[in-house]
């Protein structure tokens, strides 16, 4: 097991390079000029001076090796250097956003906390609501609360965030005025009644995270339970006399959740990907707002370190979720 | 008793077809057959709805702006100052432009984008997935290339690609046509990997079985293998992700109109209806509702098809 870990961990190293090409060469290659703002009295030698300044005078080779080594040595050496006081990165070139002229990277971990809480919530929220619908589903099978769960299920990942969030809001703040229809990430919890206002803002982005997930979650919980219910297994447990709930919630459950619990790693990074949306409707300033609002200013540093964040957690979490379902299942061993 | 067995005539020939099987199984599922019913009546809607209302989304009117829908101006009472009028069904927008034909016009775009874009990624699916399972040589490198798409961060990429590529596509080939295959073209390449495996996986399967060697035996060309006996098989595999990926198209290029980087604010997708709207939400919620219900209805019933059509198409449950 640990020889296959350590082995899928050299093989992503190659899928992050190639993505990180890719992107690369999305956006060194495609149409558009960073300067096209520069006014034309500006004469072309103080151009040329602008141009090196944005790191764009050498060929795109040097640039990318430049890149990659901002982004994997210095990167992460300035946050050696904050956690534990030390002074490697002094004066180091870190990734600039042409936006801010301040390192992507600070930014960056500026509006992570943001997304984290509204998207690890939602998605918590989503599994605790799932897999109950999921077991029940599949152990009354064609029964009212199945066709009612697969309805809500149907619901839940055909509706798109940008009008499940917009029609929220219309309810439950324009209609009814009981929940704020803005996220104000300034808001500190210090004590009882502004705890109150934080969980009133954050039900809604919750609340439309939440609905799509547990559609998904909750199909595959009851897909993998209908798999199982049919084994010998099951007959045998009944035959020597268990309780119909330790049948169900022990042997059955633990055995559907396997798979399950690998498509709960890999929903992860997309997930990530998702909330832009959420975030934009909501208004939260996240890492999603933060793309958005760089793809507009046309911030190439800060799209492509945003993107390649996002690969990353692709590419690590398909690793964990394949590492998760060795250990689960023993008799899946990748040697 | 021997006059029976004298009248007794040859096995009769099946009497349903394997298509008549698949109809019936995909007719016991009452979503499947609402979806598909909404889907031809979105889609006639759609196709005949300028015919049958025959006036222009781009038309200004100002002296009709800002127009309530029919239902609230019949329910506001006599003495109300709600503006209502029979010749706006749904209301109006701010510059007296008729939602209902707006509706039309956008639902034709948005629907021509998802089915277009999902043929695109079928065909890309379906080749790579052939490809793959039937040759042996290009089966590692086809499905490296495969998990390299998983692995990119889609909705990030597609927003890029939108930006990068949209100014000099709409100078090369106007406006509405540029955005239409630039669209087009994004969402098919992102979203043909899920095809791809399952199409491959058959392949894979169907290879081991008699009926390939025997038609090998008698000399089939692998380009006519493919045709006649490995693509009809897997039919039923790629119909099913058709279904999903029509599904998926259509909230992609919603998603990417409602982030502002999709059609031009002349040419309102639905996507682009529901993200102009949300600025006066709070007084005229219908201009929200109507496009959103419109998504979330086509992909609901997408969705229930492709439900039906896995059971239909599915030997093991159609019995049943």
């Amino acid at each position: 097991m640990l020889t296959y870990t350590i082995r899928r961990l050299v093989l992503s190293v190659p899928t992050l390079l190639f993505i990180s090409l890719v992107i690369f060469a999305l956006l060194e290659f495609a149409p558009g000029d960073p300067m096209a703002q520069v006014p034309l009295t500006v004469p072309p030698e103080v151009k040329q001076k602008m141009r090196e300044a944005l790191g764009l005078g050498q060929p795109w080779p040097i640039r990318f090796g430049k890149w990659l080594y901002q982004f994997f040595v210095i990167e992460p050496m300035h946050l050696f250097d904050i956690m534990f006081n030390t002074t490697w990165a002094e004066g180091k070139q870190r990734v600039i956003s042409w936006q801010t002229r301040g390192p992507v990277m600070d930014l960056v971990a500026q509006r992570m906390p943001q997304t984290l809480w509204v998207v690890g919530t939602a998605y918590i929220v989503a599994i605790l609501v799932a897999l109950p619908i999921g077991i029940y589903s599949a152990y009354k099978q064609y029964s009212v609360f199945d066709q009612a769960g697969t309805l809500i299920s149907m619901i839940g990942f055909s509706v798109p965030p940008f009008f499940s969030g917009v029609l929220v809001i219309v309810i439950f703040s324009v209609n009814l005025g009981w929940l704020p229809s803005i996220y104000d990430t300034t808001h500190r919890v210090t004590d009882w009644d502004s705890f109150v206002v934080q969980f009133q803002q954050m039900i809604m982005p919750v609340m439309v995270l939440a609905l799509q997930i547990t559609g998904q979650i909750s199909r595959f919980m009851r897909a993998s339970m209908l798999d199982n219910l049919n084994q010998d297994y099951v007959r045998t447990a009944r035959a020597k006399g268990l309780r119909e709930r330790a049948v169900v919630m022990v042997h059955v459950v633990r055995n559907s959740m396997i798979p399950v619990v690998t498509v709960i790693a890999l929903g992860i990074p997309a997930i990530f990907g998702g909330a832009i949306i959420t975030e934009q409707v909501f208004k939260v300033n996240g890492l999603g707002q933060l793309l958005i609002t760089a793809i507009q200013a046309n911030d190439l540093p800060m799209v492509q370190t945003l993107t390649f964040i996002f690969a990353v957690l692709i590419v690590l979490f398909n690793l964990i979720a394949d590492v998760l379902y060795g250990i689960l299942d023993p008799r899946i061993r990748y040697e | 008793m021997s006059d029976a067995i004298l009248t007794e005539t040859t096995p009769e020939a099946p009497t349903h077809s394997q298509l008549a099987d698949i109809w019936r199984q995909f007719k016991s599922h009452r979503g499947a057959l609402w979806g598909g019913g909404f889907l031809v009546f979105i889609t006639l809607f759609v196709v005949l709805g300028p015919y049958i209302w025959p006036f222009d989304p781009q038309k200004l009117d100002i002296r009709a702006k800002d127009m309530r829908p029919v239902y609230i101006g019949l329910f506001s009472g006599a003495e109300s100052t709600v503006k209502w009028s029979w010749w706006h069904p749904l209301g109006t927008d701010n510059l007296g432009r008729d939602l209902l034909a707006k509706l039309i016009s956008g639902g034709r775009i948005t629907l021509s984008v998802g089915w277009v874009a999902m043929l695109l990624a079928l065909i890309i699916g379906a080749t790579v997935g052939v490809l793959a399972g039937y040759f042996k040589r290009l089966d590692g490198i086809l499905m490296r290339l495969t998990d390299l798409f998983l692995a990119l961060p889609l909705l990030p990429l597609l927003l890029v690609m939108m930006l990068l590529f949209r100014e000099p596509l709409r100078a090369t080939f106007g406006t509405e046509s540029g955005t239409f295959l630039l669209i087009v073209f994004v969402i098919g390449v992102t979203s043909w990997m899920q095809t791809a495996r399952v199409v491959r996986g058959d392949i894979l399967a169907l290879k081991e079985r008699e009926f390939v060697l025997a038609a090998r035996s008698i000399g089939t060309t692998p380009f006519r293998m493919i045709l006649r006996h490995l693509l009809p098989n897997v039919m039923s595999a790629i119909m099913v992700s058709a279904t999903l990926g029509l599904a998926t198209a259509i909230i992609t290029e919603s998603a990417i109109s409602f982030l502002g980087l999709g059609f031009p604010p002349d040419f309102p997708t639905w996507g682009k209806l529901l993200s102009d709207a949300t600025d006066r939400l709070q007084r005229f919620p219908e201009r929200v509702i109507w496009p959103g219900l419109a998504i979330s209805l086509t992909v609901l019933s997408v969705n229930y098809i492709g439900d039906g059509l896995r059971d239909a198409l599915d030997p093991r449950i159609r019995g049943r």
